[in-house]
């Protein structure tokens, strides 16, 4: 059996494996499958699912009371990502120019904030952000800056900032490991060569950290399109995303199949937003 | 930025580069310096507040530590804190086996299907938690499983932890730990497992004594980072645990609809203190194995 097991390596790896992969099959991939079977069937009467095929649910995603929400949920992210990407990329570049001994614990200082949990910085975020009792208006107020509160919360301001706030870090981390990388020889080359500062960083810098850039952006697109804890807590009950929409549908209004379907294109439309940034990215790429 | 008009001398364009650099490190560190203070006021404030002498968020009135006390007398809050910590270990204990299985299958193996199973451990880190958090809802709704919980005695303290929340956190813990493993894996020498046997050590031999122990730190951070995920899990255990369960982060959630008050901040505050011990104790075991780069577990 050992002597089998030795000279058959695939064997040795599917032994190692089974267990593992065989919880991922059962806890992971038939629940997705489950999900996407569930968009096609009809609601039962006490929330699961009559197992009647329709197209319903997916018409449904497309009407416009719904499917404004997904554009919204769309531009928030989109948003997210950009305010964090023009926030990011010079805390990155100045964790990467800073001294080498100070790099690591800046990077920590970095990570603490996201080691912390999401829920309690959005939190933080609710009590600095209220309408009449949140830290920023009382202040400004009490300064006799402004005479009436700023409307500085159950908005899209208020979400935006929320996810920016929540999702620096990791816009940071790969943008920061690409500069740190960077061949400092390449950037006296583009020196020695009359480049300009702007001009060097247009044409060496920038390119060079685009990998960066890439990853730091789908880990900010992602999560943000999908939130759920920002938009119910910073979102004031009106401000609502498609993570909200797809809750309702399990909690409240009972709608199993609708929800699953709700999901499915949140997800599908996630792959292909990678894929047209991925695609788009490559050409920029290709152009400098 | 208009270009300036080109200097007469060198001497001059040399000066004015150097001003210009100049200029250039210090709006860099100043900053630097917002940024840090964007990401850590909030928190801060949020400790602050937590030992505020009035139910408000907002008006400084003076200190106290009342808040702590009636957050240690909250039973419901204590019960929660017993769940979350009952959970964590469960889960990180099964998701840390499981991932470094997983890890050593797909790092130091070719097969069939690879790629397959690779993108399935890729899959639970990438979809986002509100889907993956329906998918188990509907998933445990559907099969037997249902929500049926595992009656424990947790050092006194009598916890009913569904097992559907238990699997939710393994699912997407074992992801992570067989990421942070298999870096180490692959940055890992391999000369000295050939050495073990060369000099006749099993297979079994060669990884009891040379493998995992080289390992180790890897694993370790992946139990950190499995332990810390569950802590912090909110979405996945609120979708998943049916009525009346309540881990610590679900229970702030039900606070937080229901109003603010300091009691939260202090609630809060114990959780950034254990998140802040949790990374405190993953840079000492990254620093003793010597590799910095297992620090930024988690990325």
């Amino acid at each position: 059996m050992t002597e089998r097991l030795r000279r058959h390596p695939e064997l040795q790896a599917w032994l190692i494996l089974a267990i593992p992969v065989i919880f991922l099959l059962i806890f992971f991939m038939a629940p997705l499958v489950i999900v996407f079977v569930y968009s096609f069937l009809e609601r039962g009467k006490y929330g699961g699912v009559e197992w009647v095929f329709t197209l319903d649910n997916i018409r449904r995603v497309f009407d416009p009371l719904y499917f404004k929400t997904f554009v919204r949920s769309f531009y928030i992210a989109i948003v997210t990502t950009l305010v964090t990407l023009i926030l990011g990329y010079p805390l990155a570049y100045f964790i990467a120019k800073s001294p080498p001994s100070r790099r690591n614990a800046l990077v920590f200082a970095l990570m603490i904030p996201f080691w912390t949990n999401f829920l309690i910085r959005t939190y933080a975020w609710l009590t600095l952000l209220r309408t009449h009792t949140g830290l920023i208006n009382v202040t400004l107020m009490n300064w006799g800056i402004i005479d009436k509160p700023l409307p500085l919360y159950g908005n899209d301001f208020a979400i935006i900032l929320g996810l920016v706030y929540g999702w620096l870090p990791v816009m940071v981390l790969p943008i920061y490991a690409a500069l740190e990388r960077l061949d400092e020889s390449l950037l006296e080359a583009a020196r020695d060569l009359y480049a300009s500062s702007a001009k060097a960083f247009r044409r060496v810098t920038w390119p060079l950290s685009l990998p960066g850039v890439v990853a730091g952006s789908m880990l900010v697109f992602i999560p943000s399109l999908g939130a759920f804890v920002t938009p119910a807590i910073l979102g004031g009950g009106k401000s609502l995303m498609i993570g909200n929409i797809i809750s309702n549908q399990f909690l409240g209004a009972h709608d199993w199949p609708f929800g699953s379907a709700l999901s499915m294109v949140m997800m599908i439309a996630m792959l292909i937003a990678t894929l047209i940034y991925f695609r788009w990215t490559k050409k920029s790429e290709d152009v400098t | 930025m208009s270009a300036p008009m080109p200097p007469p001398t060198t001497l001059e364009h040399a000066r004015w580069e150097r001003f210009k650099s100049k200029l250039g490190g210090w709006s860099l560190t100043t900053y630097g310096i917002l940024a840090f203070a964007f990401l850590y006021l909030p928190i801060v404030i949020l400790v602050i507040f937590s030992f505020n002498d009035s139910r408000s968020v907002s008006k400084w009135s003076g200190f106290t530590w009342a808040w702590y006390g009636k957050m240690f007398q909250d039973g419901q809050i204590m019960l929660s804190i017993w769940n979350s910590l009952f959970l964590a270990i469960v889960s990180t204990i099964i998701a840390t086996v499981l991932g470094t299985l997983a890890a050593l299958g797909l790092e130091r193996y070719r097969f069939r299907g690879k790629t397959a199973v690779d993108s399935m451990f890729y899959l639970p880190v990438i979809i986002p938690d509100i889907a993956m958090a329906i998918m188990l809802l509907i998933f445990f709704n559907m099969s037997g499983i249902g929500f049926t919980p595992w009656k424990v005695n947790f050092f006194g303290a009598r916890l009913a932890v569904p097992y559907s929340v238990i699997i939710g956190h393994v699912a997407f813990n074992t992801s992570f730990v067989a990421i942070v493993v298999r870096a180490r894996l692959a940055q890992m020498d391999r000369t000295l497992e050939e050495a073990a046997s060369d000099l006749y050590a099993n297979a079994w031999q060669t990884f009891r004594r040379v493998t995992l122990p080289m390992l180790m730190p890897g694993i370790i951070g992946g139990a950190l980072l499995a332990f810390t995920l569950s802590l912090d899990d909110f979405v996945i255990t609120f979708f998943t645990s049916g009525a009346g369960f309540n881990t610590l982060p679900v229970r702030v959630f039900g606070m937080i609809k229901k109003g603010v008050t300091p009691k939260i901040n202090a609630v809060s505050t114990l959780m950034l203190v254990v998140s802040l011990s949790l990374v405190v104790v993953s840079i000492l075991i990254s620093m003793r194995s010597g590799s910095e780069d297992s620090v930024t577990i988690g990325m």
